[in-house]
């Protein structure tokens, strides 16, 4: 039993965090920290995309503060955010139990799958921004998107020689489900009295206005040019790691863009284009490879 | 003949790409093992697995290949060149009858080893539409990562390998219900324990489970399926183990309109819609779980109905939100979305549609309020492309936009948005109602003249633009709605472009098995673009020529044509003029008399276009005709009545060709 054990009741949005940790560390991976550079997904984390790279195995499970500017509600909406957790585990090569460690990890957060409904309903990944693809499933509980799995097939424009699978829970939508909450400002995160929407709900507020309002986009414009130069320049030194946090830098920064609606549709696909040119250059330094 | 299963078993495999990969599993048997009189193929497929039985003989016998060699007296050169190409050496040879022969025994064929060989070798190159590597990185691929492989031949295994997967006689059921591994010895044998673990193998029994499901819990409901046979078949790729459910929908989304509900449940959760006793929408949605909880499913209900609260409060937003703004005000959003790169924004397009439809109207001879609508539907037809609903669900166009305007601009306009892009294929219907019906083909008409002028026409197979549905679409709205229109004009006189909507017209009368060759008999007699005339007189024609007359005149036609062909060459043409005066033989007087009588019979039915009394008078030239080529020699020797006789039957040809040009029809 893990000393996080929640009192009698469903577990507290932390209490899912720990359990979830105890849960990979218990298969080997390493329990990282939340990477200090925004980010729309957690599958930006260096952690994943450089290290699905090459042939080395890797596990590794972290939460990773996700940002999707243009999905921000000013805090009205009880489904969307612009800024939520998702729970990231990556194992590489996939182990042939993948499926089934899924669903030991549901277990251990309190979901009876004799009394929910678990499926795995296609969904094939692409990040254009990371060109990047892989193939696996939406899972759902009950008709709930909890979670995304993935097995990698290709990132940064490489194809990945030893693929990964990639689990990603959305840990809001799954503490609502554990919880049996409707609305994510409702969840119940220590167990002890504070609500998610105690800390959260002027963030979304506040953000909601920056991210649709209020950012200089002029500024913006500026600095998704410093990021994409730097990051080649960075590039061009042969420091993979730095180079590519310009690279997300640069793909927030075009995120935070298009809520501000400043992005034509014509531009749009010519700034994904860069960032993945950014991913790719990023994904060949990391390797070794030769541009 | 022995029994010979396979089972593929595999990580979870997209609903969507199940069937087509049964078909492929049939397929590959049949081929591999089409030596060993393959029979009563059967195969299974679902979630986490495909499936295939068949008889099949466990070896082809062997037998004596032989072949005949050179003349036993023919040099050492063409001697060398046989055994060369048959790899043999001269001590197998025999001579017989004057030839050396070559006889070999040929081993049987085993089932066992062609499963090993050329199974294994096909199923590697399994046609998934996407497939991919997993683990240790090894070059096979499937569709996701395969697990188990079950290969029993006549009830032993067969240690088939696919990647790093060698079969056995071992398979699991269901996750929750069963888990844990059990062995088959055939594929009654699997089937029944599948089934015992929780586990439906065959698909149409799914399917039956979904679909009706014994009624009962419908009947105590009152409630009635909507059917949708796509939805059916991929919920049952979706499930092992079906278990019906049924969830409530709030009360404040029933004001939703029913396409927006029913699509959000369809696409987003696979939910089935419901109609009450009187077919209007209920608030109730039937789902499928792939589970039998002990909760009799109270849980996964709740779960349910709270992910569609969600989904229809998403949906209801973009509702509200949509409404505050009339459509007129989304047009400047159009000029910042381009339709083609060579074409224009769809801006410039409802601008051109609207002209077109208002165009469209007044030739129908509609009045002033008609056009107006027509005009302003046509402007506003594809202001839903920038509206919250449709972003989501694209496939909710024209429907939104329907909605939408009904608000603001009433009925005709909404209704004339809603169906202007019908009809979307062979099945769907037209639009009715002379606004709609002018929205809908200004739409495609523009679409049309736009992709020809600047040269992306339809090539073979390929017709990205869908222009031959858009073709077929102006097609049947004339047809089926009978609207009298002069259709050149309204492709700006794009000879190219006329051509291939008759191509089409040609194309859809094929399909209807009806005969072309009248079509193509009625326009080379007249170059008609009013496809209603147009379709009026091949409809005459062909059902003249199904009568005895109709099929006697087409062959006196002919005959007719066949004489004037020769001696035209020889001093023609002949005029088709008539011959005032007594003619010296009376069946050529009587033929030249009916001609004359049926031309200014048929004159009024010609305009007023009563094409099947047109072909009543012309079925009158029978008995005269049957008279004339007995007892007349077109051909005789004096030249001014040979001439005569010639003219006679050119007239007789010009007559007819007023509605049809004869010689092209077939028989």
């Amino acid at each position: 039993m893990s000393p996080h054990t929640s009192p009698p009741g469903p577990k507290s949005f932390q209490d899912i965090i720990l359990t979830l940790h105890h849960f990979w560390a218990a298969q080997g991976c390493v329990i990282l920290q939340p990477y200090d550079v925004e980010m729309g997904a957690g599958t930006f984390h260096p952690a994943t995309t450089l290290r699905a790279l090459g042939p080395e195995p890797w596990r590794a499970a972290y939460v990773q503060p996700s940002r999707r500017p243009s999905d921000g509600r000013y805090g009205e909406n009880p489904n969307r955010l612009q800024h939520y957790y998702q729970y990231q585990a990556l194992l590489k090569p996939s182990p042939a139990d993948i499926q089934a460690l899924l669903l030991e990890s549901y277990d251990a957060i309190g979901i009876d799958r004799t009394l929910h409904d678990i499926r795995f309903v296609e969904d094939d990944w692409e990040s254009p921004t990371l060109g990047a693809w892989g193939l696996g499933w939406e899972v759902w509980c009950d008709g709930m998107e909890v979670s995304q799995f993935t097995y990698f097939q290709q990132v940064g424009g490489i194809a990945c020689m030893s693929p990964s699978a990639e689990i990603t829970y959305g840990l809001e939508r799954l503490a609502m489900v554990v919880q049996g909450v409707e609305n994510v400002y409702a969840l119940d995160f220590n167990g002890a009295g504070v609500t998610y929407g105690d800390i959260f709900r002027r963030a979304e507020r506040d953000y909601s206005r920056h991210n649709f309002e209020l950012a200089n986009t002029d500024m913006l414009i500026r600095h998704f040019a410093d990021a994409e130069a730097e990051c080649a320049a960075l590039v061009v030194a042969g420091v993979a790691q730095p180079a590519y946090d310009q690279c997300i830098k640069a793909s927030h920064l075009f995120n935070l863009l298009d809520a501000r609606g400043v992005i034509s549709v014509a531009e749009r696909a010519g700034y994904i284009a860069r960032v993945r040119d950014l991913a790719k250059a990023c994904a060949q330094a990391w390797i070794g490879a030769d541009g | 003949m022995a029994e010979f299963f396979l089972e593929l078993f595999s990580e979870e495999i997209p609903a969507r790409m199940q069937r087509d990969a049964a078909d492929a599993l049939r397929d590959i048997c049949s081929w591999v093992f089409r030596n060993l009189s393959p029979q009563d193929v059967k195969t299974f497929y679902g979630p986490r697995r495909l499936a295939i039985s068949l008889e099949i003989a466990m070896t082809k016998p062997g037998g004596v290949a032989e072949s005949r060699g050179p003349r036993d007296s023919a040099p050492e050169a063409a001697l060398a060149g046989f055994l060369g190409k048959h790899a043999a050496s001269r001590h197998e040879l025999i001579t017989e009858g004057g030839y050396f022969w070559l006889r070999r025994d040929l081993s049987p064929t085993r089932a066992a080893d062609i499963i090993m060989g050329s199974l294994a070798d096909a199923l590697a190159k399994f046609p998934w539409p996407k497939s991919m590597r997993w683990g240790q990185g090894e070059n096979f691929t499937w569709v996701r990562p395969l697990r188990r492989i079950v290969c029993l031949l006549d009830g032993q295994v067969v240690p088939l390998k696919l990647g790093p997967i060698t079969a056995s006689d071992i398979t699991e059921g269901h996750r929750v219900h069963a888990p844990g591994t059990f062995k088959v010895s055939s594929a009654s044998d699997w089937e029944k324990k599948l089934l015992a673990h929780y586990v439906i193998a065959d698909v149409a029994r799914r399917v039956g489970k979904i679909g009706d499901g014994g009624r009962t819990d419908l009947d105590e409901l009152g409630l009635e399926l909507v059917q949708d046979a796509n939805l059916l078949y991929e919920v049952a790729g979706l499930v092992e183990w079906p278990v019906r459910l049924f969830g409530k929908i709030d009360p404040e989304f029933m004001d939703l309109p029913p396409e927006v509900r029913e699509l959000s449940m369809k696409i987003n959760q696979k939910y089935f819609a419901l109609r009450d006793a009187s077919g209007n929408p209920a608030p109730t949605f039937m789902f499928v779980a792939n589970l039998q909880a002990p909760d009799a499913g109270a849980a996964i209900i709740t779960g349910n109905e709270r992910v569609l609260r969600a989904r229809l409060s998403d949906a209801r937003h973009f509702w509200d939100q949509d409404r505050k703004t009339p459509l007129e005000k989304l047009l400047p959003k159009l000029e910042k979305i381009t339709f083609h790169g060579k074409i224009g924004t769809q801006r410039e397009r409802v601008e051109r549609i609207a002209n077109k439809a208002e165009n469209i109207t007044s030739l129908l001879g509609l009045m002033g309020e008609a056009g107006r609508d027509a005009r302003t539907a046509g402007l506003l037809c594809k202001a839903d492309l920038v509206t919250h609903m449709v972003g989501e669900f694209p496939e909710l166009q024209g429907v939104m936009g329907g909605y939408y305007a009904s608000m603001t601009h009433g009925k005709l306009v909404g209704d004339a948005i809603k169906t202007h892009y019908q009809p979307k294929g062979p099945s769907d219907s037209v639009p009715k109602g002379n606004v709609a019906v002018s929205v809908a083909l200004a739409d495609k008409l523009d679409t049309l003249i736009e992709f020809f002028k600047i040269g992306e026409t339809p090539t073979g197979s390929g017709d990205p633009f869908a222009l031959r549905r858009a073709a077929l679409g102006v097609i049947r709205i004339i047809l089926e709605n009978d609207l009298r229109l002069a259709l050149k004009p309204l492709l700006d006189h794009d000879e190219k472009l006329f051509a291939f909507i008759m191509d089409r017209l040609r194309v859809k009368l094929r399909a209807e098995g009806r005969r072309f060759d009248v079509l193509d008999a009625v326009l080379s007699a007249g170059a008609d673009d009013d496809l209603v005339r147009v379709m009026k007189r091949v409809d005459a024609v062909t059902e003249f020529l199904q009568t005895e007359d109709g099929a006697n005149l087409l062959a006196a036609y002919k005959r007719a044509a066949n004489i004037l062909r020769i001696e035209d060459a020889k001093d023609g043409p002949h005029k088709p003029e008539f011959v005032l005066g007594p003619l010296p033989m009376k069946e050529a007087e009587e033929l030249r008399d009916m001609l004359v009588f049926i031309e200014r019979e048929t004159y009024d039915n010609f305009t007023e276009e009563k094409y099947a009394l047109v072909m009543a008078a012309f079925a009158k030239l029978r008995t005269v005709l049957d008279a004339f080529f007995e007892r007349v020699t077109v051909n005789t020797p004096e030249p001014d009545l040979r001439r005569k006789n010639l003219q006679l039957l050119a007239r007789f040809q010009y007559s007819l060709s007023r509605i049809a040009d004869f010689s092209k029809i077939e028989g």
